[in-house]
């Protein structure tokens, strides 16, 4: 009964994580209708960003973001520049290609920079933990969680209580009839985009912290960003946290109680079965814009 | 009426066939002379992970391969041929390892292959070269299903993949009784690579009499290792062995640390293997020590060609012989056999070489070559290595060799 217990509060915690990563992802596809395959990759820069910081200005992982999540957002609408706005016509097909290749192009700069040796961020509190009853809860986890809680409050606030938001979700409901209004969609996209890119730096810290890396990670890691936003319901901020930390809570305790080789596959057949009764997801599309 | 139009007629083509004649046996004649003086670079197909899952191994290949091929041009080549590599990318996936091979067979006409990194992508490159009928000599891909194929074009230069932690079980089960650990977990990544070797050495360990406490496969794409290292804790073996590579060693490294769990003795079939890259990943010198790895082949070897090896890597790459990771003696060892068994067969016929490597005897930097009728080498075991004051030590069998140390038992705590 305690590692259940044990495996739901760890689910919790690291599905905190996980819903940041994913966040910018389904903001990305609520906003500009395009898939991001590079979110992936774009997390493990931002990790590889938080590990530069340390290991060249001995700076806190949590003080590296105020550095790494501002640059992270200048080249998050830098890309958007470059790659995503040229794209006129059939841009959720055409997204995927061009994000697949960012992808590739920030692994290979990674590999040349850092070469491709697994590191993991270090600091006193990543193998540090506090007793509580019977469990050893780990500080960097703890961290990783309220740093989600925060993060994904202020998007929250900036969507639902600032003009922006407003312009945002104006956006996101009907980009036409926003460019009709005013609204000047292309910024806001480039904006979003580089919120989106922004938060990966936030989330690549928190995995980096908790996991180790090296430039290829981004594989394992976008496939699980997926399922997340797609569990959730693509473009939607609530259903992102509430399925990643679904997810890692299935698979903590299908692991500890059954078998860790049945982690994913039980938490993807009752994706499956979700989709069949909810096609959009838990909070679809429709719903999650009408929040 | 057509040939007494044209009386020239006969003579003209007879006097042609004569000179095609002439030509072509002259051209006959100078080939075979081309033959022997032939000065054109030995091609040799690689398909390497130098992106994706194994791309630190695959680099690391790409870096052994690179040495031999350095060292025997500048030895004059190979039939007094220069040797050329051409490496392609698989990116670690098991579908773009059979493109690249045939690519290089089909297209680049290469007249040898090497071997791709890791038992995983071995399997479907034996295969296509099995195909074409090339030799296929490997260095990392000595798990039991490369050789469960039923190939004889396949052959793993290092020792059988398998037999990896059995010097570990041997080093356990020579402790005293009041010593000896009691129970002990196991974690493995669902492998080919990894899973034989905990296996073998889960079967002999209760074979001794140490018991299972916990037994945990996992999917190589796992990237949260939270819940698998709970159990681990919860089972509270007296030793943990791990079927790993450096990346899901370190997440358990990682959580022992954070669940002040101290196990007597920690082993990794690999992880620790890889030098500084373990040193940094893991947090240092004082976390990595007392943990263990098995390994077929160590710096100070004095093996054919591993000082001179040894040296070639620390002015070519740099860095100290702590950060040689043991794929480049594993992707050297490859050039070595192949060169002498092309040199015994003084061509690049490929059935001959498979014959040759059948019955053969080689050497290498990780020591004598001779395979078995699957293409697995027999003639090596492995030896047991500890992290020691920050460096990677022998430390069993025991040997008169001053580099082996004694192995610390029970490892210290996590500081």
């Amino acid at each position: 009964m305690n590692l259940i217990i044990d495996a739901v509060i760890t689910g919790v915690l690291t599905g905190g994580v996980y819903a940041l990563m994913a966040s910018g992802l389904t903001l990305i596809f609520g906003v500009m209708d395009i898939i991001n395959i590079a979110q992936g990759a774009l997390v493990i820069l931002g990790a590889y960003f938080s590990y530069a910081l340390e290991q060249h200005l001995h700076l806190d992982l949590f003080l590296g973001l105020l550095i790494s999540m501002p640059t992270m957002f200048l080249l998050g609408v830098l890309i958007h520049s470059l790659f995503i706005r040229p794209l006129k016509q059939d841009r959720t097909m055409l997204s995927i290609l061009v994000t697949f290749a960012i992808a590739l192009i920030i692994e290979g700069v990674l590999t040349i920079l850092f070469t491709t040796n697994t590191v993991q961020l270090q600091a006193p509190y990543v193998t540090q933990s506090i007793k509580i009853g019977d469990f050893y809860l780990s500080y960097i986890y703890l961290y990783g969680f309220v740093l989600s809680v925060v993060l994904l409050a202020a998007l929250y606030f900036l969507l639902y209580r600032t003009r922006f938001g407003q312009s945002l979700r104006a956006s996101m409901q009907n980009r036409t009839a926003a460019e009709l209004i005013g609204i000047d969609v292309n910024r806001i996209s480039a904006i979003t985009y580089g919120i989106g890119v922004a938060l990966t730096a936030a989330g690549g810290m928190a995995y980096g912290a908790t996991t180790a890396f090296f430039p290829g990670s981004s594989y394992d890691l976008i496939s699980r960003l997926l399922a997340i936003i797609i569990f959730g319901g693509m473009g939607s901020l609530s259903g992102a946290l509430i399925a990643a930390v679904g997810m890692l809570v299935i698979e903590d305790v299908t692991a500890v109680v059954w078998s860790p080789v049945w982690a994913s596959t039980v938490f993807f057949i009752l994706l499956v079965a979700i989709l069949i009764l909810r096609p959009q997801g838990l909070l679809g599309k429709l719903e999650g814009r009408k929040q | 009426m057509y040939g007494q139009s044209k009386p020239w007629r006969a003579p003209l083509i007879l006097l042609m066939t004569l000179s095609l004649t002439m030509a072509a046996l002259a051209a006959c004649g100078s080939s075979s002379t081309a033959g022997t003086a032939n000065t054109t670079p030995i091609k040799i197909g690689v398909s390497l992970s130098l992106t994706g899952d194994f791309s630190a191994d695959g680099i690391a290949f790409q870096q052994g391969y690179q040495l031999w091929a350095d060292a025997v041009n500048a030895s004059g080549g190979i039939l007094g041929r220069k040797v050329t590599l051409d490496i392609v990318n698989d990116a670690s996936s098991n579908t773009q390892v059979v493109t690249n091979y045939q690519k290089l067979i089909t297209v680049d006409h290469c007249d040898l292959l090497f071997g791709p990194f890791s038992t995983k992508l071995s399997i479907p490159a034996a295969s296509v070269a099995h195909r074409y009928g090339y030799a296929l000599v490997e260095g990392a891909g000595g798990g039991p299903t490369v050789f469960q194929q039923g190939l004889n074009n396949v052959f793993d230069v290092s020792l059988p993949v398998a037999n990896n932690l059995v010097s570990y079980t041997q080093w356990i089960l020579s402790l005293p009784p009041s010593e000896r650990p009691a129970t002990a977990s196991y974690a493995t990544q669902d492998d080919p690579f990894t899973q034989p070797q905990i296996d073998l050495a889960r079967s002999l360990l209760e074979a001794g009499g140490i018991k299972t406490a916990s037994y945990q496969v996992y999917p190589a794409e796992t990237t949260d290792f939270t819940p698998i290292a709970q159990k681990l804790l919860a089972a509270n073996g007296d030793i943990v062995i791990l079927g790993t590579l450096l990346q899901d060693f370190t997440a358990f490294a990682t959580a022992f640390k954070q669940q002040h769990y101290n196990p007597k003795s920690i082993v990794a079939t690999a992880g620790p293997d890889q030098g500084t890259a373990f040193l940094s990943a893991i947090g240092g010198t004082a976390d990595a020590e007392g943990i263990m790895v098995p390994n077929g082949w160590y710096p100070q070897q004095t093996t054919p060609g591993n000082q001179a090896m040894v040296s070639a890597y620390l002015a070519k790459y740099g860095g100290d012989i702590n950060s040689i990771s043991s794929d480049v003696p594993e992707a050297y060892s490859v050039g070595q056999v192949v060169q002498q068994v092309v040199t015994q067969v003084g061509s690049f016929d490929q059935a001959k070489i498979i014959a040759a490597l059948h019955s053969g005897s080689f050497t290498s930097v990780q020591g004598p070559v001779k395979f078995d009728s699957t293409g697995q080498n027999n003639s090596i075991a492995a030896f047991l290595f500890q992290w020691q004051g920050g460096n990677l030590v022998p430390v069993y069998p025991a040997s008169s060799d001053p580099t082996f140390k004694t192995p610390e038992y029970p490892r210290p705590n996590w500081p």
